[in-house]
């Protein structure tokens, strides 16, 4: 979902599509491992899934995988990134369970999802890094006290009420 | 062997919906028990904090087929995570008539029958002005560029003590500073101030006939484990003379769905007609530069705008498409909102539908997060959300912390289809132009469309045949079973629901007090405002 440069030279899981860390390196295997989210144990049966469909799509397209890797591993990225639209497609078989997979995955990179915030921009946690997420004040905690332009920018709208609302 | 307890009116839900009847039955002498599904925290426990487990608690992702709507579960309910954006529903609201041919609001609520009922809520609340030196950056860019294009904006009321407020844009995981005036610091500790009960992590599961003589209905509820909201540790029953149902748009029409056997049949119209409010999400990626050198904005010496995370989430908005003159389906709002990061997922980079929001592309463009500005289009949409059968117990089947799979399926038609798109091209005729932004919605393959605004799944109206609700929130053909939360209202707003939701349930009260003396209690109406 957030594709990330290679972790070392041979690193197979990661097809190395874009610079900088990705999900992966975000932390996405120990979020989907996290125990408030209960669903550690399934991962084994949901790589299954993923690995099934991978050979299925390596089959209709005449890829020929190397069998020394997982088959999802195995293909090429824009293949991967073609199987991903497809699996998450409206209407597409179990595509409510890879939205969440999805979605997970996302999160560890945009969110830290499986970190406290504050101790994850410490950590200079990768994805809130290369979003420019803002550090907090010593006390872990937000604030902005410049937060505006300071002045009216346009007109109001001529029906505006009292109190702000629309007529 | 549980027993069976009996109070003289049960709430069921703590948010806007449920927080104010409870005040005014409590105030005015009646004996009320509120059930929340939700745990009960305050400004200590709203932690700045991404991970799972703390905003998580408080806030639940429902996923429909077609639809996937977030809403607040703890006490105060969606007050204590919403934006606090308070707005007063333009008055041709009140007109609609949808795909269905008919006025959908009761012929008695008009916005200046409602007026009186915003007036209050007001008071309690209480409702801010912001002053353009309030609006922070985001909004004050949507506001300039609106004026570049032509167009009027203003800032937003919002339900802030702006004094308190630090602008750190927390807001979903409730507020560490009690700025945002929620539920939980006017009408719910005024209501326990009179007596009322608030029972966390209750789920109300059936309403069925009372057994006991002079009570109407009897309220079965699954008490539920703090730490994971899928184990129940508890059952048990409350009788009352008297029932607020204002569970949530998600919530109330599930529960009378599988409590229709036992109460003989509820009105069609339960669990049909769900609006979304027309909700309609875009992400505008901006060039810093344009922001310069067509606005002529800088925040800081060299930084043009970079603001995306700073800020109340809601600075300004756009009344310019909310003409009365102008055909149904073609009139919504355009407000600057800020999303949190774990929306990221659903934001456009591309022109491939199927791929356009992952992938390296995405990933570039997450490198500009700062320079996002997203906008939030509320529409005129058709009501088109209809809820299957209800799940064994609760409102959805919740599958992970916060993440829960609902009944509801949501297929716009082409009414909605109609609106989105005038929103769409509105929004880019005011951030494109001259490159100043490139504006995309949400990928809808991801989850669907995504609302925050769940409303009308168990609407009040005059027709019989399409609400399910007289025009005093009564559910019809069950005396003294009334709903108040949003699922009461008609129809989609064109802006932020809150403030509407809560003048209805305001306008209820009298209703169900009356409704509660004729059950013999002893209560009247006519408490002032809680401070």
């Amino acid at each position: 979902m957030v594709p990330g440069e290679k972790r070392y030279g041979q690193d197979a899981a990661i097809a190395g599509a874009a610079p900088g860390p990705g999900a992966v390196q975000a932390g996405a295997v120990e979020l989907l491992n996290l125990p408030d989210l209960g669903i550690g144990v399934l991962l084994p049966e949901l790589a299954l899934l993923v690995n099934t469909r991978a050979l299925a799509f390596a089959a209709t397209h005449g890829r020929v995988l190397l069998p020394t890797q997982p088959p999802f591993v195995a293909l090429r990225f824009t293949d991967r990134t073609v199987l991903a639209g497809e699996l998450l497609t409206p209407g597409a078989p179990d595509r409510q369970l890879y939205v969440l997979l999805a979605l997970f995955a996302a999160a560890a990179f945009d969110t830290a999802a499986h970190l406290h915030t504050a101790a994850a921009i410490r950590q200079r946690h990768p994805g809130l890094a290369w979003i420019g997420f803002p550090a907090p004040d010593a006390d872990g905690l937000w604030r902005f006290p410049d937060y505006s332009y300071g002045r009216r920018l346009a007109s109001e709208h001529p029906l505006t009420t009292p109190g702000g609302h629309p007529a | 062997m549980s027993t069976t307890e009996r109070t003289d009116v049960l709430v069921i839900g703590s948010g806007f919906g449920g927080a104010i009847p409870a005040y005014h039955l409590a105030a005015g002498g009646a004996k009320v028990v509120i059930l929340e599904r939700g745990p009960h925290l305050t400004a200590p426990d709203f932690t700045h904090d991404l991970r799972l487990g703390s905003y998580t608690r408080i806030v639940d992702l429902v996923q429909g087929d077609g639809i996937t709507v977030v809403a607040g579960n703890c006490v105060g309910g969606s007050s204590v995570v919403y934006f606090a954006a308070s707005l007063r529903a333009p008055g041709f609201v009140f007109d609609r008539r949808g795909s269905l041919g008919h006025r959908l609001w009761p012929s008695t609520l008009t916005r200046a029958a409602l007026d009186p009922w915003y007036d209050r809520v007001e008071e309690a609340l209480p409702v801010a002005e912001q002053s353009w030196d309030q609006v922070p950056y985001p909004g004050g860019l949507f506001a300039a560029a609106c004026a570049r294009a032509g167009r009027s904006c203003n800032p937003v009321p919002v339900a802030v003590d702006l004094a308190r407020c630090t602008n750190c844009n927390w807001m979903l995981n409730g507020c560490h500073f009690d700025a945002k005036r929620s539920m939980l610091l006017n009408y719910l500790p005024a209501a326990t101030a009179h007596g009322a009960e608030i029972r966390p992590l209750h789920e109300a599961q059936t309403i069925a006939p009372a057994t006991t003589p002079g009570y109407r209905y009897r309220v079965s509820y699954t008490q539920l484990d703090a730490g994971d909201y899928r184990l129940p540790v508890g059952v048990g029953a409350i009788e009352a003379k008297t029932v607020v149902l204002a569970a949530g748009a998600l919530a109330t029409p599930v529960l009378l769905q599988r409590s229709a056997p036992l109460l003989g049949g509820v009105p069609r119209a339960v669990g049909r007609y769900f609006s979304g409010n027309g909700d309609r999400v875009s992400i505008a990626d901006v060039d810093e530069g344009k922001v310069r050198d067509l606005l002529g904005l800088e925040r800081a010496p060299g930084i043009p705008y970079q603001g995306f995370p700073i800020g109340k989430p809601i600075g300004s908005m756009s009344y310019d498409r909310l003409d009365a003159a102008t055909a149904e389906f073609t009139r919504f709002s355009l407000q600057q909102i800020y999303f949190p990061g774990i929306t990221d997922l659903l934001a456009q980079a591309t022109d491939a539908p199927a791929t356009s929001w992952f992938g390296v592309r995405k990933k570039e463009m997450r490198a500009r997060w700062p320079s996002w500005l997203s906008v939030l289009a509320m529409t005129e949409d058709d009501n088109e959300g209809v809820f299957g059968p209800p799940p064994p117990t609760g409102s959805s089947t919740r599958v992970a912390t916060s993440l829960c799979l609902s009944t509801l399926s949501y297929r716009p038609t082409a009414n909605t289809l109609r609106g989105w798109a005038a929103a769409d091209a509105e929004a880019r005729a005011v951030l494109e132009s001259d490159g100043l932004a490139r504006v995309r919605p949400w990928s809808e393959n991801a989850a669907g469309s995504v609302s925050a605004h769940p409303l009308a799944s168990c609407r009040m109206g005059d027709d019989p045949a399409t609400s399910a609700l007289d025009d005093r929130g009564e559910l019809r053909g069950h005396p003294g079973l009334f709903v108040t939360d949003g699922s009461a209202v008609p129809t989609s707003l064109c802006v932020n629901p809150s403030l509407t939701i809560a003048a209805l349930a305001e306008r209820a009260c009298p209703g169900i007090v009356e409704s509660t003396v004729e059950a013999g209690v002893r209560a009247r109406y006519g408490a002032p405002a809680p401070r």
